[in-house]
């Protein structure tokens, strides 16, 4: 793998000058607008962006280092056939998750059937055994997963991974598209896109149809914020304002006899859901990290009596490990009764001594993750690795190899972009938002293309120079475009 | 509405209020410099930093008193808690905590005016100072129209509340520094004046032309005084402020049903306003009088943080 050029989503696997035919139209687009042109649109939507003070905060900087993410004008689209594919393999894949939430926290079919070793959950980390026994409404866990895909051919999709704590980016889904209607509106005459300006709308319904027992009627959903310093407190207060909701912060809630309630200049209100965008640890200090001030004391207790609903549910960090990730599949296959439509990426856990030994002789051709690790720190991408890195990777391995696990260097598909050299293939990868409440499963048709601007790099994430696209999905009935 | 919504509506009305108020300060303070021969400009910026409160941190600096010193440290020093920076770096800072409550064109303008000084390490020249306080008098300005263009509920009529709680603290303390400043002992009010001087005063609440039209006959002190403290026909007065006070706090009354401390204060305060003439207070102790309100106006303050429980 990797001797081959990779795939181009708009100009196929040759990467010429012609598109794929159903994308004639794009291509021309790209050839016939001037690079000056594109570089004065892209230059406008980061200058809305500043304004609008889209922005995120690097750890270690300091406030005035906020910075946007940079955005790419040349969006990326999907047919409605691919679009259907995945569709149906996020949905199968996402109630195959949230089955096996509702196991590990009840019954624990799952490892008495002997389908994933036992220490593997119960001596995970992320596994909160305080919280056994949880009964969320409608026995939904992960209410909100962002479902990170690759693409290595036409029809080649794999999952890279699962996000089901607290999945960010959503609101550069719709700010993108947004940029896009304003700065590309001949795209949207060009093909039938669909809408993604609902995603708020749907997220609401979400909320709402989760809120406790006895409290459906009317019930009062808030957000839930670390506070305007968190790198992605834009879209936190994006999202409450879109929803009409309240954004809080841990100060602003108190439980009192297992009832949240929030402090308004009126006196308290009762909250029944919290759509919380603080990590577990962080969430209460009586049951998890004692010194965290973003928490709320007592919240877990309010949980567990049924009395309130988190959003998404503590403890789903079981469910998007990288060390459970390898067994998806299985997964997949135990709780729905059918092979998974979605696959993994071919992955060696290197905890197993076969995997260990072949992941070491093959080190320069892997890509090596932490199980724990998240946003493309604690990463080893061989290819691209010094021989000092590589050396270094091998002794952390050596020393405790179930931390890690390692995936082949997957061909990422590229699609084009406007770079400084004119428009060039960077690589991809992509997430969409994937809804579910008591009625079923939602997903707004779009997601987040994120894009590695570097050339040959294979890095998406913001966090070391990842920008976005706008994912427009085509419609096979173009009465419903925008 | 949250509680610390509400606090944080009040601060971000506070700050930007102060940052535009230090902006027409520094206006007026070059104009008055430029007037004035030699040594005399130089008191013009020591009471610039007295009227805003900054004396002390100045001298703390160790810097030497120079006119451009001291519109650095008015304007950008970080250092300086009632800089038009940090005024703007709280505003936003503000804004930012509860965007969800202010209007889009509300939080771009505060957001505009605070990257407009983002990257600013020097004023530079007068020219480029006086570029710089107007970009910022016209974000301000931005905000405030945005303002009045939001919803009439909650979050306008907190930000409104801070904005005129500000305002009247804002211009208590100019005429107290001012007035004590120009009438040297033993000058007699309606004695020989410094015209400059006392156009200054006006320049620094926009109300040179106000003046001529309330008042036909001349700069008098004691009537830039009762302009200043009585006439509510002028926006920034301490009557005017006053009324804003009592009018958010009704508003916010009827709609939260929270009435207290507060209400009584702003009511006690524009019905004391209304019976005192500027001859009395003048007679009374101009300072006195000044110093009692600037100490009401914090009891205020803190009234309308217990009364909408975030105090």
């Amino acid at each position: 793998m990797g001797k081959r050029a990779a795939f181009d989503e708009i100009r196929g696997h040759d990467a010429g000058e012609t598109a794929r035919p159903e994308f004639n139209a794009l291509g021309d687009w790209i050839r016939e607008t001037p690079a000056s042109e594109l570089n004065r649109r892209q230059q406008a939507a980061e200058a809305a962006f500043r304004q609008l003070g889209i922005t995120f905060a690097v750890y270690g900087e300091e406030e005035a280092a906020e910075r946007i993410i940079p955005f790419d004008i040349v969006p990326r689209i999907f047919t409605a056939r691919e679009w259907a594919g995945l569709s149906a393999g996020l949905v199968q894949r996402v109630e195959a998750l949230n089955a096996f939430l509702d196991d590990v926290y009840g019954a624990r079919r799952i490892i008495a059937d002997g389908v994933v070793p036992p220490e593997l959950i119960l001596g995970n980390p992320q596994f909160r055994p305080m919280l056994a026994g949880a009964r969320p409404a409608h026995g939904i866990f992960a209410h909100i997963c962002g479902i990170d895909l690759v693409r290595t051919g036409p029809d080649a999709f794999y999952v890279l991974e699962d996000n089901a704590r607290t999945p960010s980016g959503v609101s550069y889904m719709l700010e993108n598209r947004e940029a896009m209607l304003r700065l590309c509106p001949e795209l949207f005459e060009m093909f039938p896109v669909a809408a993604v300006d609902n995603y708020p709308d749907a997220l609401h319904d979400t909320l709402r149809s989760v809120a406790p027992n006895g409290r459906s009627s009317n019930p009062v959903c808030v957000l839930l914020t670390p506070g305007h310093f968190n790198s992605a407190f834009y879209e936190h207060s994006f999202l409450a304002d879109s929803m009409g909701i309240e954004l809080v912060e841990a100060a602003d809630l108190v439980v009192d006899d297992d009832i949240v309630w929030m402090k308004t200049i009126e006196g308290l209100v009762r909250v029944d859901v919290i759509y919380r965008r603080i990590d577990d640890d962080y969430i209460d200090p009586l049951v998890f990290l004692a010194e965290s001030v973003l928490g709320v004391p007592g919240l877990i207790a309010a949980y567990m009596a049924g009395n309130v609903t988190l959003v998404n549910a503590p403890g789903t960090g079981i469910a998007d490990d990288k060390a459970i990730y390898s067994y998806m599949p299985e997964i997949v296959k135990y709780y729905t009764g059918r092979e998974a439509r979605l696959p993994n990426v071919e992955t060696w856990r290197c905890r197993e001594p076969d995997c260990l030994k072949y992941v070491l002789e093959n080190l320069p051709d892997l890509v090596v993750k932490l199980v724990d690790g998240s946003g493309g720190y604690g990463m080893l991408v061989g290819p691209t690795a010094t021989r000092a890195e590589i050396e270094n990777f091998r002794a952390a391995l050596v020393a405790e190899p179930h931390r890690y696990i390692a995936q082949p260097t997957l061909a990422l598909s590229t699609v084009p972009t406007l770079t400084d050299m004119g428009i060039a293939p960077r690589h991809v990868d992509f997430r969409p938002f994937v809804l579910s409440g008591a009625d079923g499963v939602t997903i707004v048709p779009g997601g987040l293309t994120r894009v590695a601007l570097r050339e040959g790099s294979l890095v998406v994430n913001s966090s070391q120079g990842g920008g976005t696209k706008d994912s427009l999905i085509l419609l096979d009935n173009p009465a419903e475009a925008h | 509405m949250l509680s610390r919504t509400a606090a944080s509506l009040y601060w971000l009305g506070r700050y930007v209020e102060r940052a535009e108020f230090t902006a027409r300060l520094i206006e007026a303070t070059i104009r008055l410099d430029a007037l004035s021969p030699r040594p005399a400009g130089k008191g013009a910026w020591e009471s610039a930093l007295a009227v805003a409160a900054a004396d002390e941190g100045f001298v703390d600096t160790g810097e030497t008193r120079t006119p451009q010193n001291v519109a650095r440290y008015l304007t950008l020093a970080a250092d300086n808690p009632s800089s038009i920076r940090s005024c703007l770096d709280r505003a936003r800072s503000n804004a930012r905590a509860v965007r969800t409550a202010l209007s889009r064109e509300a939080w771009e303008a505060i957001n505009r005016a605070w990257l407009g000084l983002r990257d600013r390490s020097s004023t530079g020249g007068t020219q480029a100072t006086l570029a710089l306080v107007d970009a910022v008098k016209a974000e301000t300005r931005g905000f405030e129209g945005a303002q009045h263009r939001m919803l009439r509920n909650e979050p306008s009529w907190f930000i409104g509340l801070g904005a005129a709680i500000e305002r009247a603290d804002n211009t208590a303390r100019l005429i107290d520094v001012k007035y004590h400043l120009l009438l040297p002992e033993g000058e007699t009010v309606g004695g020989v004046i410094d015209r400059d001087q006392w156009t200054t005063i006006l320049h620094t609440v926009s109300a040179v032309t106000a003046y001529r039209w309330l008042y036909r006959d001349g700069l008098r002190p004691v009537q830039v005084a009762e302009l200043l403290i009585h006439r509510r026909e002028l926006p920034r007065s301490l009557a005017a402020s006053t009324d804003e006070v009592v009018g958010h706090l009704n508003l916010l009354g009827k709609r939260t049903g929270l009435q207290g401390e507060a209400d009584r204060l702003a009511r006690h305060r524009q019905s004391a306003l209304g019976r005192t003439t500027i001859g009395a207070i003048i007679t009374g102790g101009l300072h006195e009088y000044l110093s009692a309100f600037i100490k009401e106006n914090a009891r205020l303050d803190q009234a309308i943080g217990k009364q909408f429980r975030f105090a």
